[in-house]
């Protein structure tokens, strides 16, 4: 096992930021935590890199201790942390020979690591870290994260707010490095990420809800969604709110997902319901669940 | 939809030495639409919307916002305008009560319109039990919604929202969509950026950028038919491959 995670607990003043949260990452894999803001990912991040102590329980990273072997957790990790902390006054290339020589290596020793990454900033590495756009940035600080070839990599919501074509290639980047037999724990608020995981835990409120695979976390949802369409959505979706037997209705890009209480549940008598509130261009039809499907009816 | 023009924009363009961020774009958007805007990070977005909210001087080009000149009447945009920015931006130290005070000052509203807004407010995000709560300790969700309605206080015509459901957890980020829903059913007009391509699917039109100019604009129905594709998240990938 590379991460093991055993009953952590943290409170900042009287506020559990994660309660007795346990789960456990095997070497070469590409774990994912899955959640919204203050779910608690940030904290469990902190403390398996040795930033922060827990209140209770214990972990051990790469089969170091996170408190007495703290210092070899150090060396073996690689940590990218949500907010961008390099040095903005720093150049890209300067930055890169910093966190190198931190660790007592060079960038030629470790360069095959980082080369895919690399030389999509290397046009740019003369200019100061402040003054990249968000996708270098990103890109700058996975390669500082991976320079002294670490056994582990923890990157903490390394794509909130990064555009969907710079999203879809960093995850290829993951799996590239994932191959190269480094651990991955990541963190994202994209459900659609999940999906790029072998494994996912689903969190909230400092609870992990679910740990599985993408693929079995879907297929044991056991409610049918519909997705319904109508011609004014806002519309549709108050309408399908006061639908009396709705169990939920979410906006799902251009349908809304319904799901409703009653088994013998007919579309047909839904579909009369519309029309009767004067809606046109209608569909209904049964919809694929998806992650984000299943975090909110958790 | 009322065709009446509230944002007019004619061969827009910033330049910032040699690099030219906005190419000349032109692009209207109408009374009571929700219009996304989108882009790849650094494609210039932010740039733009920095013109039109009068506090970048366009290089050269037109914008006209809600009726006035972004380059020789900025303050009057500034005051016909709300903003959302993708930075929570109220004060943390600040009771949720004593924000909403604080901004209905700074937009000019009397006192008495004051009182009443923020009582309006507070009912109608159902924030009376937080009512007196710092900011700072609200969850980010409810901060965002907060913001949103802040940014509403003077009944803009329109209001600029910068990624605002950034980090949003699933369910909060569909309730501030019904929200703007909500919103742009009374009329105002809705500009809006967006890294969630889901979210694209609820925008009545929808813009593309790519590197300053603007690759594509249309329903988001129209633009995935032109590109033969299921979801706008396609639409996306085709049109913004990544050139930084």
């Amino acid at each position: 096992m590379s991460i093991i995670v055993q009953n952590i607990s943290k409170s900042y003043n009287k506020i559990k930021a994660i309660d007795a949260i346990s789960f456990e990452v095997k070497e070469g894999e590409l774990f994912g935590l899955i959640g919204p803001d203050g779910a608690g990912k940030t904290t469990i991040f902190r403390i398996l890199t040795t930033l922060l102590l827990a209140n209770e329980g214990s972990a051990t990273v790469a089969g170091f201790d996170v408190v007495k072997e703290y210092k070899s957790i150090r060396n073996s990790v690689g940590y990218m942390p949500g907010k961008f902390s390099l040095y903005q006054d720093l150049s890209v290339e300067e930055n890169l020979n910093f966190f190198a020589t931190i660790f007592g290596t060079t960038i030629e020793e470790n360069y095959d690591l980082i080369k895919d990454i690399y030389i999509q900033i290397e046009p740019f590495k003369n200019r100061r870290a402040g003054a990249l756009s968000g996708g270098m940035k990103q890109k700058l600080a996975l390669c500082c994260a991976l320079i002294h070839k670490p056994k582990v990599l923890f990157l903490d919501e390394p794509t909130t707010g990064v555009d969907p074509v710079s999203r879809k290639e960093f995850w290829e980047m993951l799996k590239r490095l994932q191959q190269k037999g480094i651990t991955i724990l990541v963190s994202t608020p994209y459900m659609d990420e999940a999906a790029m995981c072998d494994r996912i835990a689903l969190i909230q409120k400092g609870k992990i809800l679910k740990i599985d695979i993408p693929e079995n976390i879907i297929k044991d949802y056991d409610k049918i969604i519909y997705d319904v369409k109508a011609k004014n959505t806002h519309q549709l979706i108050q309408d399908l709110k006061n639908y009396p037997s709705q169990y939920s209705v979410y906006a799902f890009g251009e349908y809304i997902h319904y799901i409703d209480k009653k088994d013998d549940f007919n579309p047909i008598d839904l579909q009369n319901y519309l029309q009767q509130n004067k809606h046109s261009e209608i569909e209904i039809r049964v919809s694929e669940t998806t992650i984000e499907d299943v975090f909110m009816d958790l | 939809m009322d065709k009446e023009k509230i944002i007019e924009v004619q061969n827009l363009t910033k330049q910032f030495g040699s690099f030219t961020a906005v190419k000349s774009i032109s692009f209207d958007v109408y009374k009571g639409e929700i219009f996304g805007f989108l882009g790849a990070n650094g494609a210039g977005k932010t740039t733009a919307m920095k013109m039109l909210i009068g506090i970048l001087k366009p290089t050269s080009g037109e914008a006209l916002v809600a009726g006035f000149d972004v380059k020789s009447n900025a303050e009057m945009v500034k005051k016909s305008i709300g903003y959302m920015s993708q930075k929570f931006s109220m004060y943390d130290d600040l009771t949720i009560k004593e924000n909403i005070t604080f901004f209905g000052g700074i937009y000019g509203l009397s006192k008495a319109r004051i009182k009443e807004k923020t009582a309006q407010l507070i009912k109608e995000l159902k924030l009376e039990e937080v009512a007196d709560k710092l900011v700072g300790s609200l969850p980010l969700g409810w901060k965002q919604k907060l913001s949103f309605s802040v940014a509403l206080l003077h009944e803009p015509k329109i209001v600029f929202l910068d990624e605002p459901t950034g980090g949003v957890d699933p369910i909060t980020r569909r309730q501030f969509w019904e929200m703007i829903y909500a919103e742009a059913h009374k009329g105002t007009t809705i500009f809006v950026t967006t890294h969630y391509m889901d979210e694209a699917e609820y925008c009545d039109r929808v813009s593309i950028m790519v590197e300053g100019t603007i690759e594509a604009l249309d329903t988001p129905k129209k633009l995935k038919q032109k590109y033969n594709v299921a979801s706008m998240n396609e639409v996306f990938l085709k049109l913004a491959r990544n050139v930084e």
